[in-house]
């Protein structure tokens, strides 16, 4: 019977595959338009964004860090999507969870390095964990909705990130509120060093140690998704909570688990720019990429290869957009967020634009190989 | 790698075909963006200037976040594009690394000091406009009470409170100074609403006189001072414009001709690294006076304020720099 | 799929047409064919000889055909008149057509028995009276022909003849009516015509007069059924669940089970009548460690639940001996959007079976699942594919081996057969038996008459949130059940 299942009746290299690239070049596609219409050719435009991207090796460099952040927020906003919160608070989570990094790199690097990484990265994670824990208490126990109390919560720590670094933490004499510089082992190695100390030559880039921990940490969420029972119960609250409740699973202390797991990982964002790019703290390094997160978590289908896949292609829209204003100027900043903006509304929010014109063609391909293995069967 | 070796052999080549007569600048701006209405928007009026006159064409990026300021600065340099200015003192830690990088391209950076053999830093005497633009103030005041409205609560922003509350002393050592920030945060210089209140509230506590140096954020300044029928004071460039008979004067700092001399000095081959402290002396600060505000500057004032200008030119006074000791005791 | 194959129904004007068939037959499709919801790739519809292209529920209406669906389509606090109107205003000003139909509606309701309060909000009326609302609904749009999907799921007995008595007053009206069911008993009481499906075809179109029970039922199966189920005597030995004046209030505050006292033997079965909505759930959800009760005392097993020395929830009920298959297989039972394998461990998720100290081992979860299938014969035996895409019979295999699995001593089953072909009724019922006989106790909440008065050793009638009586099997019959259930006598 022809019903609508979750999987829209089409094979899942379909829905997971076809339809996100269709979606991409149709963005592509309107933003050519834009570009046309400034008097620019839309395929140098193309051409120049995806040189700029993966043209060369500090491109990567480039494409790589933005990537790092992308992973970190979109593998915290997946984890709470899994168990059916929308935490908008990824921006906030990754601002204070940076603030337990640089707390720890500022007052206990007395500690070696060796040491002092694995407390910064605890120091993040329990600091965003913390912020997101209240709105996930008042979730869980009061019923105010996470989507609400998150972004109340990405205003608080700005003003409470404003209020510690204007007052507190500022260096003496400083023109911006930003901390003293880290001490020289209180920095995570970048990769042009670490590919220096194997020998191979890597230019000059942000890029550094948190991508690889970003990647194990994209590992992580997946084995405890998916692989432990307290991922089981986790999806079990967010596909169905009564099935929870009738399993004897307690919705509340999954929700409040999630949560905490969702801003000890956007903490880590946190990591990337505080401990290995700036290595210092300031205001705004979150920059957004707690909101691009969404995207790329809903892009990537919440699952952690869909969000390597997904952070790739944003860190290099970030990347190749840099490039693509610096080759040609016409083609402003703001085009570049016009850019970006298509793609997350076509990839994100009309993700089955096409969905009906490629469906009966899928079900003939589909009808066609069933026929065809029954055919076999009979034989 | 071959096509980078290729493409920095092409900048040489380009570099050396060109030679002295034909440069090719750059110029990347700060988060602000080129049309700030302030500071950014200062250099771009400079470099366009330039532009105008010479029929150079120059590299332009506007940076969206930290990360971007190394990697633009970075980015012109390996193109082969010199010279290159720095806008604004957030650049400073990007530029140290990539001017090491590139040992052979100039850069300049205004607002800030960047210690390297390729670094030309252009910072300005705020302190020395403020004094002569707060003597002005107490010339005019007829209550002895005057205000400044500052945008971001940074020394760069008490040096120039601390140069006018000096200024207005020394004119009349019973005046009082009511002194505001707008904020703390970058947001701060772009908040008129917030810097119409603040003038207000001064006005109310008896100012009749209000010098703001807040970005954006001065031009709700200046708009409650015309709508009280309150003096007020510009800041950066000439705003003396805005509200003819309303802005006392404007307290100048040229960013825009030091944008433009980065380019010229390159041009000519004149250009030098090292710190240039722009003062009253080399006209890098100074106070406005024109057809807009004429009728509201008196000649004895005009002369007062020229006589402490000549002094202070001459080094026979001195203005304290807040910056040199980080408190304004003079 | 093909869900419809060649079907071809001619139904008579002016008279009761029964569709039959199992679960999946086609009988919602070719249905929905018709009312214009899905279009058919071949085949024609004719009203009156002439064809008619229907291609939309509009074109349905306007060829002369209503519908009550199963799960009715009324927006609960707009009053009855507003619901009929809705979609037939008749103009940007409501004045006038609100005036029209008050008069259509007065003579509807005489012509046809229906007597409904035009003012009151839907949302506050009996479920029967709601469907009377679905029906004025379809005649107010000129329906002639009226078909009805599985209309007394959701009614008493009373409100079933009721319901019939009204279709009769339609018929002799000279209106044709289709009415769709799984329920033998209907069809041999009204219709004149039946046709049966079986798998997407029509397998026989027969005059009601000719058949029987048996025959429809074997008709529609492919092969012979019992409608019996098979028992010996119950045996009953100890209390394993003992009950003592429960009281429970819902999420909202209402009182919901009053004064409930039971006891459930070894080697018995208890069932529990009672129209839907009367503390049925939220007694199943007391004895299963799901909700807490306001007062009152509860035994299961021997041990004592909601005492305030020990917390009680699902996980340890279960861990004393007490399985439950639960009222509402998709939405409690199983997560549709997990895999069966997945499904088949809710509630054991934590089992030492299945987990390392970290990881919980997917593969011994594949094999368990798959032992499972194979014992309770579920199709397609495949732990991969996802709990949405199994049939209702087979979801609730599913769920039916889960909670034996582990051989529990105390058994809730909630709604066994709700939406199941024959087929599947049948061999669970045979389970539940076989279950009784090997020393379990069960308790059996069921809205269906049929199925508690076949399975069970005693019966209790639940009406508004308190046990409105309690009879031993030989001695219930169903017009007794039938006013207990609907809060008239006591015994």
């Amino acid at each position: 019977m022809a019903t609508a299942d979750a999987g829209f009746g089409l094979p899942r290299w379909a829905v997971n595959g076809l339809l996100p690239l269709v979606n991409l070049v149709a963005a592509f596609a309107v933003s050519g338009i834009v570009i046309l219409i400034l008097g620019e050719s839309p395929v140098e435009a193309v051409v120049a964004l995806v040189r700029g991207a993966f043209g060369f090796r500090e491109a990567w460099g480039y494409t790589l860090y933005y990537a790092t952040n992308f992973i970190f927020t979109a593998l915290a906003f997946s984890i709470a999507a899994h168990c059916g919160l929308f935490n908008i608070g990824g921006e906030g989570q990754g601002y204070i969870g940076g603030l337990g990094v640089g707390l720890a790199c500022l007052y206990l690097d007395v500690l070696p390095f060796f040491l002092l990484v694995p407390v910064a990265i605890v120091g993040g994670a329990l600091f965003g964990a913390a912020w997101a824990w209240v709105p996930a208490y008042l979730q869980a126990r009061r019923g105010s909705h996470v989507v609400i109390t998150t972004i109340m919560f990405n205003f608080i720590a700005a003003t409470v990130m404003v209020y510690l670094l204007v007052n507190v933490l500022i260096e003496p004499g400083q023109m911006s509120p930003q901390s003293r510089d880290f001490a020289e082992h209180a920095r995570l190695p970048a990769m042009h060093d670490m590919m220096g100390w194997l020998g191979i030559d890597f230019p000059r880039t942000p890029l550094n140690a948190a991508f690889i921990w970003a990647l194990a940490c994209a590992g992580l969420v997946w084995v405890y998704v998916w692989h432990t029972r307290w991922g089981y119960e986790l999806r079990t609250v967010g596909a169905n909570p009564d099935a929870a409740v009738y399993a004897g699973i307690s919705p509340a202390r999954n929700i409040v688990r999630a949560m905490v797991i969702s801003g000890a990982l956007a903490g880590m964002m946190g990591l990337n720019e505080v401990m290995g790019v700036n290595q210092r703290l300031l205001l705004n390094f979150t920059a957004g990429y707690g909101f691009v997160g969404i995207a790329v978590s809903l892009m990537g289908r919440n699952h952690p290869v869909g969000i390597l896949v997904a952070s790739l292609l944003f860190g290099a829209l970030y990347q190749g957009g840099a490039e693509l204003a610096f080759e040609m100027p016409r083609v402003s900043r703001e085009l570049v967020v016009v850019i970006q903006g298509l793609v997350i509304m076509f990839v994100g929010a009309l993700e089955f634009l096409f969905l009906p014109a490629f469906r009966p063609w899928l079900q003939k391909r589909r009808q066609a190989a069933s026929a065809a293995a029954a055919a076999a069967e009979q034989e | 790698m071959k096509r980078i070796l290729f493409a920095a052999g092409m900048a040489l080549l380009l570099v050396a075909a060109v030679g002295a007569e034909e440069i090719k600048p750059a110029v990347v701006f700060d988060m602000g963006g080129k049309f700030d209405k302030s500071f950014n928007e200062g250099i771009y009026n400079g470099v366009e200037k330039f532009r105008m006159e010479t029929g150079i064409e120059y590299g332009e990026f506007e940076v969206t976040n930290e990360a971007q300021r190394e990697q633009a600065l970075r980015n012109f340099a390996r193109r082969g594009y010199n010279p290159i200015i720095a806008v604004g003192f957030g650049q400073a830690p990007a530029l140290d690394k990539v001017a090491a990088e590139f040992p052979d391209t100039s850069f300049s950076i205004i607002d800030m000091v960047v210690d390297q053999p390729n670094v030309q830093s252009i910072v300005f005497k705020e302190h020395e406009g403020s004094f002569l633009v707060g003597m002005i103030a107490a010339l005019a005041s007829e209550t002895g009470k005057v205000g400044f409205v500052g945008g971001m609560d940074i020394p760069l922003i008490r040096r120039f409170a601390c140069g006018y509350e000096q200024g207005v002393m020394f004119v009349n050592s019973d005046a009082q100074v009511y002194q505001n920030m707008t904020g703390t945060t970058p947001a701060a210089w772009n908040d008129p609403v917030k810097g119409a209140e603040l003038a207000k509230s001064q006005f109310d506590r008896g100012a009749d006189i209000v010098f703001a140096a807040a970005g954006g954020t001065g031009l709700g300044v200046l708009q409650a001072a015309a709508d009280g029928g309150k003096l007020s004071i510009g800041v950066d460039s000439n705003q003396n414009y805005l509200h003819p008979g309303s802005v006392l004067t404007s307290m100048l700092k040229r960013v825009d001709v030091a944008a433009y001399d980065v380019f010229k000095t390159a041009m000519d081959d004149t250009w030098e690294a090292g710190i240039k402290d722009l003062g009253l002396a080399e006209d890098g600060v100074g106070w406005a006076l024109d057809e807009n505000n004429d009728s509201l500057i008196t000649d004895e004032m005009a002369a007062r304020v020229e006589a402490a200008r000549a002094a202070i030119v001459a080094g026979e006074m001195s203005v304290h720099d807040y910056m040199a000791s980080n408190s304004c005791a003079y | 799929m093909q869900a419809n194959r060649d079907v071809s129904v001619e139904v008579v004007k002016g008279s009761i047409h029964g569709i039959i068939g199992e679960n999946g037959a086609g009988k919602s499709t070719l249905m929905s064919i018709l009312y214009g919801f899905y279009r058919a790739d071949s085949g024609s519809v004719e009203i009156d000889g002439r064809t008619a292209a229907i291609h939309s529920p509009g074109d349905a209406i306007a060829a002369g055909i209503g519908m009550v669906h199963q799960h009715f389509m009324l927006v609960e606090p707009l009053t009855v008149l507003e619901n009929v109107l809705l979609g037939a205003e008749g103009g940007p000003l409501l004045r006038d057509g609100v005036r029209q139909a008050r008069d259509d509606l007065d003579r509807l309701e005489r012509d046809y028995g229906l007597e409904v309060d035009v003012d009151a909000a839907v949302g506050g009326l009996p479920v029967g009276i709601q469907q009377r609302v679905e029906i004025l609904k379809a005649l107010y749009r000129g329906a002639e022909t009226l078909i009805l999907d599985e209309p007394t799921g959701v009614l008493t007995p009373q409100e079933a003849t009721d319901l019939f008595r009204i279709l009769a007053a339609l018929k002799k009206q000279g209106r044709t009516i289709i009415l769709i069911t799984h329920k033998l008993r209907e069809i041999m009481a009204i219709t004149e015509q039946v046709t049966v499906m079986r798998r997407g075809s029509v397998v026989a179109d027969v005059r009601t007069a000719d058949t029987s029970r048996e025959h429809l039922a074997e008709l529609m199966v492919g092969r012979k059924v019992l409608l019996r189920v098979d028992k010996g005597a119950a045996q009953p030995g100890e209390v394993l669940l003992e009950a003592r004046n429960l009281e429970a209030v819902d999420d909202t505050g209402v009182r919901r089970l009053k004064d409930v006292s039971l006891t459930v033997r070894r080697g018995e079965i208890l069932g529990i009548a009672g129209v839907a909505g009367n503390g049925q759930s939220e007694l199943l959800e007391v004895l299963c460690g799901i909700r807490k009760p306001a007062s009152g005392e509860l035994e299961v097993n021997g041990h004592v639940l909601w005492s305030g020395q020990e917390r009680t929830d699902a996980r340890r009920v279960r861990r004393i001996g007490l399985a439950h298959i639960p009222e509402d297989r998709q939405r409690m039972g199983l997560v549709t959007a997990f895999t069966a394998g997945e499904s088949s461990i809710l509630g054991y998720q934590g089992d030492a079976a299945f987990n390392g100290p970290i990881l919980l081992h997917r593969r011994r979860v594949v094999s368990a699942c798959q032992r499972q299938m194979h014992e309770y014969d579920v199709r397609p035996p495949d732990p991969l594919l996802l709990s949405s895409g199994f049939s209702g019979g087979n979801q609730q295999k599913i769920i039916v081996a889960r909670e034996l699995d582990r051989d529990p001593e105390v058994l809730l089953i909630g709604q066994p057969t709700r939406g199941l072909d024959i087929g599947a009724i049948e061999s669970i019922h045979r389970r539940i038996i076989e279950l009784r006989d090997r020393g379990k106790a069960i308790l059996l909440v069921s809205v269906e008459l049929d199925e508690i008065l076949s399975l069970s050793d005693r019966i209790a009638v639940m009406f508004d949130g308190a046990v409105a009586g309690e009879v031993a099997a030989e001695d219930a019959t169903e017009q007794l059940l039938g006013g207990l259930m609907a809060g008239l006598g006591n015994n």
